[in-house]
């Protein structure tokens, strides 16, 4: 039954001819990369609102449609037992990748619903606190203001340093306070801090608190190992790591996700139901209630495969020489602000975020768009963050492992040709 | 359409010196409305005289076809009644801009336009409820 899994996995690029290789030149297994957009090739530099997706991956998918579809853990059938296998084999890919044990990765809809299943099922009471940072995605600030209105739990925010750091000493403040939970992101997806993920988690741990970490825009580009990291709760999307949307996770620690409620109720997630009241199934189907995305899955798994062949530490080196060459380039372009560390490539992971003179990033993406660029505009959903770099809006580019040296050049021609046509 | 013709120079030239930008000390309509998708903001304030308006002024932060739109239909409803100016089709916006506009960039081009219209029917319709209660 593992037939179509294998059959679309000979279609991926071996991993061996990928080592030691100085650019990963894998943009020919992303159809997308084929396409035209204005009669000019599409360079797409907004990986990080979305990934393309490779040809495995989607093959991937239709082949589960084509030969494998059944709803899973209900059927006696064959196909319904292919299908559970599939799903489960997916859960396990994604448990060695980030490792975890496969009890611990609870499949969701993404990231954003990851951290309101924690938010949901933490039940703070009256005068805990919860910290957050200024820096954050608005998923990792909006379900904490939910749960602090509805509890009377109390809400904090780390302030960053200029340099687009997270403020050590008030962090320190901060957790001292002994908050139930701290969430952060692993990596800013304006600022693209990678943040120290590990010291931070050390520190909340010392003070017993929780830690969760939004792992959505790190787990694409840099190696992740969530025991290393010690995090209680990790969660990303799928769709922002070459696999397809409506599919992301949450890991949590066992002995944690065991002691907590179930989040969503109904079909798959009881052991038994009586009309007086039902038990829980075990981790992790305790947490996955309904029908869940089983193509979805099966698509994450083979995305992280496709990962796994190009090599995690191959993609981080890959994508930081373009971040490096792309700071470099763009600090030469005149009337070019930057946001978020500048001083250390190594600190910094899959974006740059921009203004260009006075130039709206809106009208800067046309400009773009009108040379076959695709990048992002606008707030990028951290509106508070926004506030505390003293602008509305800024465009962002961000790059892939399908991203090339070329991207970059043609993305700086169309720099200038907006200048020209905004008379800078 | 390139983005050559749409950003010709009367459009920066509204973008960065906009017309009738600023607030007003005592405005009898006021409305303001966000743009989600991208966080442009417009407010358009309007002193009333005699059921025309005697004064509009707008603030707010976008792109350049946002900002540039909304001056210039501020300019075009100066002076005129508030009953007809709430009844602007969109298509006279786009005929004020004359330039190219893509569908991406329609909410861009209409946001003064929404914004204006919000502020003229809540006041003409506060109006009207108010003259209703009169009657009675």
């Amino acid at each position: 039954m593992q037939a179509s899994y294998i059959q679309v996995s000979e279609e991926m690029p071996l991993g061996k001819e990928r080592q030691g290789s100085k650019e990963i030149a894998v943009s020919k297994d992303f159809p997308i990369l084929q396409t035209k957009i204005r009669g000019k090739p599409l360079i797409y530099l907004d990986s990080a609102a979305t990934s393309q997706k490779p040809l495995s991956v989607i093959t991937a998918i239709d082949t589960y449609y084509k030969t494998t579809n059944a709803n899973i853990h209900r059927g006696l059938h064959t196909l319904s037992g292919q299908a559970t296998d599939l799903y489960e084999g997916a859960r396990k890919k994604i448990a060695t990748f980030i490792g975890a044990n496969e009890k611990e990765i609870i499949f969701v809809r993404n990231a954003t619903e990851a951290i309101n299943l924690v938010a949901h099922t933490l039940h703070p009471k009256r005068g805990d606190m919860i910290v957050s940072t200024v820096m954050e995605h608005h998923s990792n600030i909006v379900p904490w203001q939910q749960v602090a209105q509805q509890t009377g739990a109390l809400l904090a925010f780390i302030p960053l340093t200029k340099e687009g750091l997270l403020d050590m000493k008030k962090t320190n403040v901060l957790f001292a306070k002994k908050p139930l939970l701290v969430a952060f992101t692993h990596v800013s997806n304006v600022l693209g801090t990678i943040n120290p993920v590990k010291e931070l988690v050390a520190l909340a741990h010392k003070y017993g608190a929780l830690v969760l970490v939004d792992g959505a825009q790190a787990v694409p580009h840099i190696h992740v190992n969530v025991k290393e990291l010690d995090a209680d709760f990790y969660v990303f999307s799928g769709h922002k790591m070459l696999g397809p949307t409506g599919i992301g996770v949450l890991y949590g620690k066992k002995a944690l996700l065991e002691k907590m409620d179930p989040f969503l109720t109904g079909g798959d997630m009881i052991k038994e139901v009586a009309l007086e009241g039902s038990t829980w199934n075990e981790l992790p189907w305790k947490f996955e209630a309904g029908t869940p995305n089983i193509a979805g899955a099966i698509g994450l798994g083979t995305a992280v495969d496709y990962l796994q062949s190009l090599g995690m530490e191959n993609i981080q080196k890959h994508e930081q020489e373009l971040l490096q060459y792309a700071l470099e380039k763009m600090k030469c372009v005149a009337g070019v602000t930057m946001y978020g560390p500048l001083y250390d490539p190594l600190i910094r992971s899959g974006v740059i975020a921009f203004n260009l003179g006075d130039i709206h990033p809106h009208d800067l993406a046309s400009v773009l768009d009108d040379e076959g660029i695709a990048i992002r505009s606008g707030h990028h959903c951290a509106q508070p963050l926004m506030q505390t770099l003293g602008v509305s809006a800024t465009a962002r580019i961000s790059v892939s492992v399908y991203t090339t040296k070329k991207d970059i050049d043609v993305f700086l021609v169309a720099l200038e040709k907006a200048r020209r046509i905004f008379r800078l | 359409m390139s983005a050559e013709a749409m950003y010709e120079e009367i459009i920066l030239d509204y973008y960065r010196h906009p017309q009738n930008f600023g607030t007003l000390e005592k405005p009898d309509i006021k409305a303001k409305d966000v743009n989600i998708s991208c966080g442009d903001e417009v407010e358009i304030q309007i002193a009333v005289k005699e059921g025309k308006i005697a004064q509009i002024m707008f603030h707010g932060k976008g792109c350049a076809i946002s900002q540039a739109a909304t001056s210039m239909l501020t300019e075009h409803v100066q002076g005129v009644s508030l009953e007809k100016a709430a009844k602007i089709a969109k298509q006279e916006v786009l005929d004020l801009l004359s330039i190219p506009i893509s569908p991406m960039r329609l909410k861009c081009a209409l946001l003064g336009f929404k914004v204006l219209k919000v502020g003229l029917y809540s006041y003409l319709g506060e109006k009207r409820d108010g003259d209703e209660c009169e009657d009675e």
